[in-house]
């Protein structure tokens, strides 16, 4: 079995879209949740979302003038940014002649833009089929994001497209490590994007599982563990990783910010409590006991959770779930925190943004803050005391992660990050 | 209609599409879309698009084949705007 490590970061996080700002947003607690004032005009409940900042023009230096012309769906481009963003960090160059063998992606999303989606099928309901151009079926395919980040690197290895809802992210980077793990790639480019347009966004508000009393505070509305929450708040963004073979890193001389030691990925199968919106507790712990025994590490050495923990009423499930997979609870659980309370929820971008961020943790050996917790959910503290659920940045020695998301489908996904020893 | 006038139309709707903006200028009959310019082959269906829109005439399919040079396109461009009129 080869050893896997982070060599490259790239984020596009409604609170911060590069590494540095997005590092220096997360130890500050800095909030990426916005009034949306169309939302507003639409009547949805929720009005507040996570938006980065990104515009077209970012992506100038990003690909060639030609690709960028034409190219409309943003989930794309914010994957495109972080991706790249991702490889640079990793101190790559561009090559524009070759194919890159030992190097391949695996990128998720779920649909890469609806404007975009409608613009195409309007023409096609006005009978201008004809005016679509080459341009559209590559936007539209869910492996389109996947397509241009691959073309544009050259990369030759495996090249998957992947969707599991909210843990699409956290199953991609798996997925790489494991090529990589079992000799087959050196190494991949991982992660995923999401464009919360409102017709997304109208989806989940129909739910009614959206955040709704906090739209003229939008900085407070999304709140993890709190006993205030009321839903989550949806969000954009792309989160990318460049994972590579131990070996293959050291040769090139690479800086390693941290390892991957396993994971595990599974269903509750929508049995035992899952269905296809909520995860069976089984399934939950299973997958993260697996991800354990895959790392070959013992539950007592997590020294931080970062959770799924979207601000609904599925937080507190998710802790007693946290509870039986560990065997730990009151003062020996693990630290926990969210990034959610800070850029809501990026459904399948979450949980790469949130990986991009427990590296970070782990290199620069903090623990970010939960903000809106200044009332925590009574039920959480009499499981894993107040003391677990850190409020303001807290510099310690983070050696071991857990991040875990579960997704739409009762898909979960669970992944062990250690600091890098020699 | 003015091949000349064609050909500083086409200039404008085959810049988004090729990389090789230095060589645009100097474009004649005789510059291949694809081989000089380096459009991607499934673009040209975009510079068609542009042009039925710009001449207001419809370019069929079999037709976009034999669009190889700027010359043909010009041909083509003349041929149906004759037959619009």
């Amino acid at each position: 079995m080869r050893r896997v490590v982070v060599t490259g970061l790239g984020v596009v996080s409604p609170n911060g879209s590069n590494i540095p700002d997005f590092l220096n947003a997360i130890q500050n607690g800095v909030s990426g949740i916005k009034f949306v004032p169309h939302y507003e005009e639409f009547k949805f409940n929720c009005q507040v979302s996570g938006v980065p900042e990104f515009e077209w023009d970012d992506l100038k230096n990003y690909i060639n003038e030609t690709s960028l012309y034409g190219l409309k769906a943003k989930g794309i481009g914010l994957g495109i940014k972080a991706a790249l963003d991702a490889w640079t960090d990793a101190g790559n160059e561009i090559v524009n002649e070759e194919t890159l063998w030992e190097t391949g992606c695996i990128f998720g999303s779920s649909v890469a833009d609806m404007d975009f989606i409608k613009s195409s099928t309007s023409k096609v309901d006005a009978k201008e089929s004809r005016k679509l151009g080459s341009r559209v079926v590559e936007q539209l395919m869910s492996s389109g994001v996947t397509a241009y980040i691959s073309g544009r690197l050259g990369l030759g290895n495996k090249v998957i497209s992947n969707s599991s809802a909210c843990a699409t992210g956290t199953q991609a980077i798996l997925m790489g490590y494991e090529y990589i793990k079992h000799g087959m790639a050196k190494r991949m480019l991982v992660g995923s994007s999401e464009n919360i347009d409102t017709y997304v966004f109208a989806t989940f508000d129909s739910m009614r599982v959206l955040s709704r009393k906090f739209n003229d505070q939008p900085e407070k509305a999304s709140r993890p563990m709190s006993i205030t929450s009321g839903g989550f708040v949806p969000g954009s963004g792309a989160g990318a990783l460049i994972i590579e073979d131990l070996d293959f890193a050291l040769a090139r001389g690479a800086k390693i910010y941290a390892e991957i030691l396993g994971g595990s990925t599974n269903s509750g199968g929508q049995r035992n409590g899952g269905t296809m919106t909520a995860p069976s507790g089984i399934g939950v712990v299973r997958c993260i006991q697996d991800a354990l025994v895959d790392a070959n590490i013992d539950a007592g050495e997590i020294d931080l959770i970062s959770g799924h923990l979207t601000a609904t009423m599925a937080d507190k499930f998710e802790i007693e779930n946290w509870i039986k997979a560990l065997g730990r609870s009151g003062e020996d659980f693990p630290v926990v925190n969210s990034l959610k309370s800070m850029i809501g929820h990026c459904l399948s971008a979450a949980g790469s943004i949130e990986t991009v961020a427990s590296v970070l943790q782990i290199a620069h050996q903090f623990v970010h803050p939960n903000i809106n917790l200044e009332d925590p959910n009574p039920g959480i503290i009499d499981l894993i005391t107040e003391n677990n659920l850190p409020v303001t940045m807290v510099s310690k020695e983070i050696n071991l992660v857990a991040k875990a998301n579960f997704g739409f489908g009762d898909i979960n996904c669970c992944l062990i990050i250690s600091k890098y020893n020699k | 209609m003015n091949r000349e006038r064609i050909l500083n139309d086409l200039k404008l709707v085959i810049a988004p599409y090729t990389e090789n903006k230095a060589m645009l200028n100097t474009i004649s009959d005789d510059t291949d879309l694809i081989c000089d310019l380096k459009i991607n082959s499934a673009n040209l269906i975009d510079i068609v698009i542009e042009a039925e829109s710009r001449y207001h005439i419809e370019i069929d399919a079999d037709v976009i084949e034999k669009m190889t040079r700027v010359g043909n396109a010009i041909d083509i461009i003349i041929q149906k705007t004759n037959q619009a009129a």
